[in-house]
């Protein structure tokens, strides 16, 4: 066995224990063996209706969401070849949040509508590409985090401006505690609103793994080894936009999981961009995962919101990074 | 001279509304090395580029029996094996991947799992440019040398009948510019044609078979080095005058002082 089928196959075993825990974790604990029993539709009615109906909606979103964001973050670093490349940080989930939230606040959708999604995978759509063109087609590492940083600014703005002219405070307040990222109390109708979006998203980027190891050469070079690298960019905007639009729709936004699972894989895999993104995809599973399972045993007097969790544990990741790469970074800046 | 395999009939490049080449007409046959020389700015490095069908071009470019420009991607991938400047790897990718991803136009994606006759090609490419034995390092951990021979291998596992090669002798030490022109000139008298930019006019005049020499963007003369790099034309093009004379019976230009 190859150290890819053997790292990857350890993740999948990593996500599908993650996902028991998950399960079982709540106001009523439960075993690992009780869970399988309700799964498998045997056990006690209250089991089963606690494990089928309002923890398995969860569970499923926390391991799709967590593997689109983890693949989009590896797709985005394999189309940019830059390791600090991720979806949060270039504005992609704020801007489809600010969608989203604008359908809310215009009351053009309530938040069980298919709009939401709609929304968030156009803005994403924008946001990214408007990035793109904004940095220009081989932008240095510098050009890129800015131009991210005032798009995902904008996004911010958008939404509080929303926000500070929504007619009554509640809708404010829901909308505010939206945006910190949940997926608390979610049904198989969220499942069913974000799934396929973040299944067509995830095809597109595995489908195109082979061009991001061309492009390891440069866009030039694989460009000479025939890959269409215009196409290529649009077809990862487009995954992209539909995965973390799904996603933002039904659990508001939850960062840094893209940037930090590939980081995760690659001393463990290497750096061949075709090859970390499955991985980073399990990876991003077992991490939402987790952190969702933290959130809910965290003593604390009201729930912490996973998304904010991800980020406070996301953006020191991130620091640590920038050090890391300070050497290279320096060159660009001075 | 046998017969032509890649023709240039008026091909003219602008962009940004700037004429970079204009109406560049030449004919070159296989097995030759063919080196372009030409003043910084000339627009080598984008007639190259044109010839792979990488810049949007006018006129028409024929290789074979077919026309660049009515090409796909893909079908034009098989027939130019390009190497652009700064032998750029943007991951610590294993040596033997970076060659493999020449096998890329013939299907063959992913280094881990290579056709047989994939496996040869890059056998035989990393042998000829003797870099078996780092074979499994990074190849941003080699040094330029190292690198610059990588790249060359990558192109020549493609096995295509037209390599356009820009600047690889640039930032290599004496000893490793030598090799690489040896090294394209056995592939080109192996079969394939080479078109090499260099600013160098001494390997150009010592190992090209024939040159093409460019000036603000039109070609200004082509033929063996004797006659494209006659004192006239150095003189005109570079404003140089240069030392020369035949050593080993091969010839030897040194660019001497300004005009």
């Amino acid at each position: 066995m190859t150290r890819f089928a053997g790292v990857t196959l350890a993740l999948a075993a990593l996500v599908a224990v993650f996902a028991l825990v998950s399960l079982g974790i709540g106001p009523v604990r439960l075993s690992p063996m009780s869970v399988i029993e309700a799964l498998a539709g045997s056990g006690n009615d209250i089991q089963q209706i606690i494990v089928r109906e309002i923890r398995l909606p969860r569970t499923i979103l926390a391991s799709a969401i967590g593997a689109i964001l983890g693949l989009s973050g590896a797709a985005l670093q394999g189309l940019l070849r830059n390791p600090l490349a991720s979806p949060s940080l270039f504005g992609a989930p704020q801007s489809a949040a600010f969608g989203a939230v604008l359908m809310i606040s215009l009351g053009w959708a309530d938040v069980r509508s298919y709009m939401l999604p709609v929304a968030g995978i156009v803005m994403a759509f924008a946001s990214v590409f408007a990035l793109l063109v904004i940095a220009g087609r081989n932008a240095g590492l510098v050009l890129l985090i800015l131009a991210g940083l005032a798009i995902s600014s904008l996004a911010g703005a958008g939404t509080a401006l929303v926000m500070n002219l929504s007619a009554n405070p509640f809708m404010a307040l829901e909308i505010a505690f939206w945006l910190l990222g949940s997926l608390e109390d979610r049904s198989f109708h969220h499942v069913a609103l974000a799934l396929p979006f973040i299944a067509v998203g995830a095809v597109i980027l595995i489908s195109q793994r082979a061009s991001f190891r061309a492009l390891s050469l440069g866009e030039e070079t694989a460009q000479s080894l025939g890959v269409d690298v215009g196409r290529l960019r649009l077809l990862v905007i487009s995954g992209v936009a539909l995965g973390v639009g799904g996603a933002v729709a039904v659990s508001g936004t939850i960062g840094f999981i893209g940037l930090v699972a590939p980081h995760l894989m690659r001393p463990l895999i290497g750096h061949d961009p075709a090859r970390l993104l499955i991985p980073s995809a399990l990876t991003g599973s077992a991490l939402l995962l987790v952190a969702d399972i933290a959130v809910r045993i965290i003593p604390s007097t009201s729930d912490i919101k996973v998304g904010v969790l991800t980020s406070i544990i996301g953006v020191p990741f991130f620091l640590y990074l920038i050090m890391r790469e300070r050497r290279s970074l320096g060159g660009g800046v001075a | 001279m046998n017969e032509a395999f890649l023709t240039a009939d008026r091909v003219s490049v602008t962009l940004s509304s700037r004429a970079v080449l204009r109406d560049v007409s030449f004919y070159l046959p296989r097995r030759h090395l063919v080196a372009l020389v030409g003043p910084n700015g000339a627009g080598k490095t984008t007639l190259l580029r044109a010839i792979a069908g990488l810049v949007p071009s006018q006129g028409t470019v024929t290789a074979g029996d077919a026309t660049v420009f009515g090409l796909s991607l893909k079908q034009r991938a098989l027939r130019f094996g390009y190497l652009p400047q700064g032998h750029v790897v943007h991951w610590p990718l294993p040596v033997h991947d970076v060659v493999a991803l020449g096998r890329y136009p013939h299907g063959a994606t992913d280094p881990a799992r290579l056709a047989p006759a994939d496996k040869t090609a890059v056998a035989r490419a990393m042998e000829a440019t003797d870099i078996k034995a780092f074979a499994d390092r990074p190849v941003t951990e080699l040094s330029g040398g190292e690198r610059g021979r990588v790249a060359l291998a990558r192109v020549l596992a493609l096995q295509a009948p037209v390599m356009l090669a820009d600047e690889p002798t640039a930032s290599l030490d004496p000893r490793y510019q030598i090799e690489v022109m040896q090294r394209l000139r056995a592939a080109a008298h192996a079969g394939m044609l080479v078109i090499v930019v260099t600013h160098d006019l001494g390997l150009a005049a010592r190992f090209a078979d024939s040159v093409l020499v460019l000036a603000e963007g039109k070609l200004v003369a082509s033929g063996p080095p004797h006659h494209a790099l006659s004192e006239r034309i150095v003189g005109d093009v570079f404003r140089v005058s240069a030392y020369r004379a035949e050593h080993q019976r091969e010839a030897v230009i040194v660019p001497w002082t300004g005009l």
